[in-house]
């Protein structure tokens, strides 16, 4: 346990005036010490808030992406769960066609990855990456195994509640995304400093999916509902003057 | 209608798992004429190389786009050639920096060396100090482009607002 962590209380009060922003230098998470930038922010002209970003195609994705059980000899070990929701900027508009990206660990809280020592068992039918392209809708839709918790050496006994990771892009370059998202009523939410470096209560609530009864699908897999809303970014309108 | 936004949270230490499923690094094919290597190190406070770090390059002007982990010296490499400059701007990359300890990804700029007299037209980068501009421009090395990035300290990699 660092001397980081021991001086500082690993989860910070609620603080509303944060909003939807993460407290980048929160204290609890160790790691942020000699990582988050310690100087002011430079702020830019506000027409780069207009940069178009990458846009990806169908071809990026393949058949069965969105389906982390999917690809391997035998089906995963786990519940069986279905992830979906949809895509939205601040001012209600859908984004379809859009890049999400997730990643987790399996059933046992072991991500299929070299530097994950956690003396669990690895699933040899569990990989735990998928991506798939938002609907005209914005809606996306994954189905995956519900992922469990693990310990990850931050402070004595620390526990990440169960959580998928989620990359997306929106249309504008500023609009990028990256979170988790996690499944309620978890008991390690109150322990967790990366949950809680979200310090507004409402805005990390929004980080906890639903879940759905609607779309679960009988004898066969339960569902969560989580959606999503990116900053509004700008105008939409590319810089590329000239007809490029 | 506005809608709370989605808040941010880190890459963690096993992003390669949902974005790095297969090579995404060149954003020019080697063999264009001016394709150029461009690598760099990712460093925390400490000076200590960052080894779960991932750089994502964006060029709006020609609207190509990769990405890169750092590897066990926290190094990234890129394929690139220099993006034509929008009006009244330097030609410059965009840049994402993810890792773990990072709530949310930083956004830099890499600016190019032979690009003197654009560079000191260049709005936000004429508006920086010296110290703080040379952590934008990339240097030349054995004919490839090297940049660097540096979370904290003296030296520190200038940041933006985004």
């Amino acid at each position: 346990m660092s001397e980081y962590a021991k001086d500082s209380p690993i989860v910070l009060p609620d603080d509303p005036s944060f909003g939807p922003e993460v407290q980048v230098d929160y204290p609890g998470y160790r790691s942020t010490r000699w990582r988050a930038p310690k100087r002011p922010l430079v702020s830019l002209p506000e027409e780069f808030h207009d940069l178009a970003g990458p846009v990806f195609g169908a071809e990026t994705v393949e058949e069965f992406d969105y389906d982390l059980t999917h690809g391997h000899p035998g089906e995963p070990l786990g519940e069986r769960i279905i992830v979906s929701g949809t895509l939205q900027d601040e001012d209600g508009r859908a984004l379809p066609g859009a890049l999400i990206e997730v990643w987790q660990a399996n059933a046992c809280g072991r991500y299929h990855h070299v530097v994950d020592q956690h003396p669990a068992p690895l699933d040899p039918n569990f990989s735990g990456g998928g991506r798939c392209l938002t609907d005209a809708e914005g809606r996306y839709r994954f189905v995956t195994i519900k992922p469990g918790a693990y310990p990850w050496g931050n402070h004595e006994n620390a526990w990440r509640p169960a959580h998928i990771h989620f990359s997306i892009f929106g249309r504008q370059f500023v609009q990028r995304l990256v979170t988790q998202m996690y499944f309620p009523g978890d008991p390690l939410f109150a322990y967790d400093p990366i949950f809680n470096s979200v310090r507004d209560p409402k805005s990390r609530e929004l980080l906890v999916a639903r879940f759905d009864l609607d779309a679960t699908q009988p004898e066969w897999a339960l569902a969560y509902e989580w959606n999503i809303v990116l900053g509004r970014g700008g105008t939409g309108t590319t810089p590329t003057e000239n007809g490029r | 209608m506005t809608l709370p936004r989605t808040a941010s949270q880190t890459v963690g230490p096993y992003y390669t798992l949902g974005l790095c499923r297969r090579p995404e690094n060149e954003l020019a094919d080697p063999s264009e004429p001016d394709a150029v290597e461009l690598t760099g190190q990712l460093s925390d406070g400490e000076g200590v190389p960052i080894i779960d770090g991932l750089i994502e390059v964006w060029d709006a002007v020609g609207r190509r786009w990769g990405r890169s982990g750092t590897d066990s010296e926290g190094r990234f490499s890129f394929v690139v050639t220099k993006p034509d400059a929008l009006p009244g701007q330097a030609p410059r990359l965009d840049v994402f920096v993810f890792g773990r300890g990072l709530l949310r990804h930083q956004l830099t700029r890499i600016y190019f060396p032979d690009e003197g007299e654009a560079n000191g037209r260049d709005p936000v980068l004429s508006s920086l100090d010296e110290g703080d501009r040379a952590t934008l421009l990339a240097e030349r090395e054995d004919g490839a482009l090297r940049f660097d990035v540096r979370m904290q300290g003296k030296q520190a990699t200038v940041f933006f607002e985004h």
